[in-house]
């Protein structure tokens, strides 16, 4: 069977002026399904930039990016936001939340785009909600929700398309220790449930959730590590309880 | 697409004041066109609507100018025309409703201790129908007056005042030219012509009393002109080439021969006004295309604005799988939004301009359907025109760029 993400040869140049930034030198990895992975390195080191490849938010400047199979270094705009859409859902630091819509609103943004009929928008959305436990928040703007909150109706709005790859780029860099521990509980069990997920932190602590970590330096792939990822009690089977929203700040 | 249109409600609403004042420009711009074409049409419409009460199928019939050894005399002064051309027009002509010849004098009327000057019309009871004029007292003339050559006269409204003040005229003598006419009837009051006439101001005769008694010609049986009304306006050539043909047949005129008699329609004079219209229209058009360029480019510097603004929204909705045209058509159905909510408003304007014009200027006005068709029409293309640009640089961003944009 392919791997879900097979990357070969990954080159992005910058150019400022006369000199040519490579942020990307030469990076080759494949992610299995059904694995969770956390990309790490310092900043600048290119991790931010392989996250937006696999996310098809940006397209390399050399290099193959195989995603299920099919290469979509290649694919027109329309093609990408078809994958975007439909294969990815992509959970951002600062949320990225629309602050016009209510919580329901922004988890069915992406099945607007899909064209599912209304109802089954409001049904779908309402259930990814339920599921990262903000049932009683449907009708909240973002302003009127914490971070964490705001957090994860962005990871109901990334679950809501049903996507297999779930991308985390940097996902608690905004959220304080607990609020942190939180949505990484909450991304674990997403992963146990059957989805792939990547993300990008540069705090050990957080990458300690994944099975794998990838470590970048100054564009290159320097360490691939598979480990046993913690396991915090509670997480997952009754996520509705646990993280109804109370414990935010 | 319900979808987007709430979208761009909501973002619209989001700036309430901004959008209003957008929306301004293509507000004044659709205004005034349905306001000035308004007033346009009711300008028109009245002077047609006086045109038309001496009647648009009205043919005037006059003797040709004699040729006095080459030298042309002025037209009307000839004998040409008489009473038996125009009976023979009244019987042979079947293009042809009405016919009213006439010879006319100015005299002084005079009423026991008053006199007053005015215009004498000798003519038919055809005359009554072609101008339309009614009796508001006593009766018109009839077949049996100009058979007899009675010694009967219909007074205007204004010789009435002037000569009788409130003593009922009915039956009263009056004298012209030294003869009594016995005044059978007052015309209902018509005010004054297109040109400044006073229209009351007339007594009607018999013409065969008026060509014997009052005008002294030296011939006898002639009429100075006739008012010939076509059955129809559309019948208005084949009744000129009826009399045309009549005429010269009884004046034994050969084919190398000019007439000797003269026809004009007041279609030509319809002509004239219908091209002043539309110049008239077409000058307001103008003005009314550059308020709306006008107010088409605020649209666009606006939605520029947004796009910008919102770049990071942009960035949003392309990363969750907007497509390019997902974007661009968000975007062109809110500056199409703008426009046809400003053009809407603006028909509202304009149509309570011109209500207002009426009410106080007391202008005729006439809002067309027509104008406001064009008007919402126009908007509507404004907004297509002027939000395609925002709107395509929009969905010309790239994901990454748009979503990094602060």
């Amino acid at each position: 069977m392919t791997p879900l993400i097979q990357v070969e040869d990954l080159v992005k140049t910058y150019r400022s002026g006369d000199s040519e930034l490579r942020a990307l030198d030469g990076v080759s990895f494949a992610v299995e399904r059904g694995e969770f992975v956390a990309i790490m390195g310092p900043s600048g080191s290119g991790k931010s930039t392989t996250m937006n490849m696999l996310g098809c938010l940006d397209s390399p400047t050399q290099g193959v990016y195989k995603l299920d199979g099919k290469d979509v270094s290649r694919l027109s705009g329309d093609e990408l936001a078809r994958i975007r859409n439909v294969t990815l859902g992509f959970v951002f630091q600062g949320f990225n939340l629309l602050p016009r819509l209510d919580a329901l609103g922004n988890v069915a943004l992406p099945l607007v785009y899909a064209g599912v009929a209304p109802q089954q928008r409001a049904a779908r959305a309402a259930s990814a909600l339920e599921k990262v436990g903000l049932a009683s928040r449907m009708k909240h703007r973002p302003s009127q929700m914490s971070g964490g909150q705001q957090q994860r109706v962005a990871i109901a709005r990334a679950l809501v398309g049903d996507a297999p790859l779930i991308l985390a780029d940097e996902p608690t860099g905004n959220l304080d220790t607990k609020t942190s521990d939180e949505i990484m509980g909450l991304l674990a069990q997403i992963n146990r449930d059957g989805k792939t997920v990547i993300l990008v932190t540069h705090e050990p602590d957080i990458a300690r959730y994944a099975s794998r970590v990838l470590r970048f330096k100054d564009g290159k792939l320097v360490e691939d590590k598979r480990q046993t990822p913690v396991k915090r009690e509670n997480v997952g089977e009754n996520a509705g309880e646990n993280y109804g929203g109370g414990a935010d700040v | 697409m319900f979808e987007t249109i709430r979208t761009a409600v909501s973002s619209l609403w989001a700036n309430k004041m901004r959008s209003a004042l957008t929306m301004l420009g293509v507000v004044i711009g659709v205004g005034a066109v349905i306001a000035m074409v308004a007033i346009g049409n009711g300008a028109s419409g009245q002077m047609e609507g006086v045109i038309s009460s001496m009647g648009a199928n009205m043919i005037v019939l006059r003797p040709g100018a004699p040729r006095t050894g080459g030298v042309r005399q002025s037209a009307g002064s000839g004998g040409t025309l008489t009473l038996n051309d125009i009976r023979a027009i009244e019987e042979e002509c079947w293009s042809i409703q009405n016919v009213a010849p006439q010879v006319s004098t100015s005299s002084q009327l005079i009423f026991e201790n008053r006199n007053w000057p005015s215009q004498v019309i000798g003519t038919t009871p055809g005359f009554f129908r072609i101008r339309e004029f009614q009796a508001q007292k006593g009766r018109l003339l009839d077949k049996e007056d100009e058979r007899g050559a009675a010694k009967a006269a219909v007074i205007g409204e204004t010789v009435a005042r002037e000569l009788f003040g409130k003593i009922d005229p009915i039956g009263r003598s009056i004298r012209i030219k030294s003869i009594p006419f016995e005044v059978v009837g007052v015309l209902a009051p018509k005010g004054q012509s297109a040109i400044g006439q006073d229209q009351d101001d007339t007594v009607i005769v018999p013409i065969t009393t008026a060509q014997r008694r009052l005008v002294r010609s030296s011939f006898a049986d002639s009429v100075n002109m006739a008012f010939v009304q076509a059955k129809d306006v559309s019948m208005m050539d084949s009744a000129i080439a009826e009399m045309r043909a009549l005429l010269r047949q009884r004046h034994r005129l050969s084919s190398d021969k000019e007439d000797d008699f003269d026809l004009r329609n007041m279609t030509q004079m319809l002509d004239s006004m219908a091209q002043a219209t539309r110049v008239m229209s077409l000058l307001l058009g103008a003005v009314a295309s550059i308020s709306l360029l006008v107010g088409g480019i605020g649209i666009m510097n606006i939605m520029l604005v947004s796009v910008t603004e919102r770049t990071r929204e942009i960035g949003i909705r392309m990363a969750i799988g907007a497509r390019a045209g997902d974007i661009r058509t968000q975007f062109l159905l809110e500056a199409l939004l703008l426009s046809l909510t400003g053009g809407a408003a603006g028909i509202l304007l304009g149509f309570l301009a011109s209500l207002g014009v009426t009410e106080f200027l007391k202008w005729p006005t006439s809002v067309s359907g027509g104008a406001v068709a064009l008007a919402a029409g126009f908007s509507c293309l404004v907004g297509i025109f002027f939000g395609l640009y925002p709107a395509w640089k929009a969905s010309l961003l790239r994901p990454i760029d748009a979503l990094r944009f602060e």
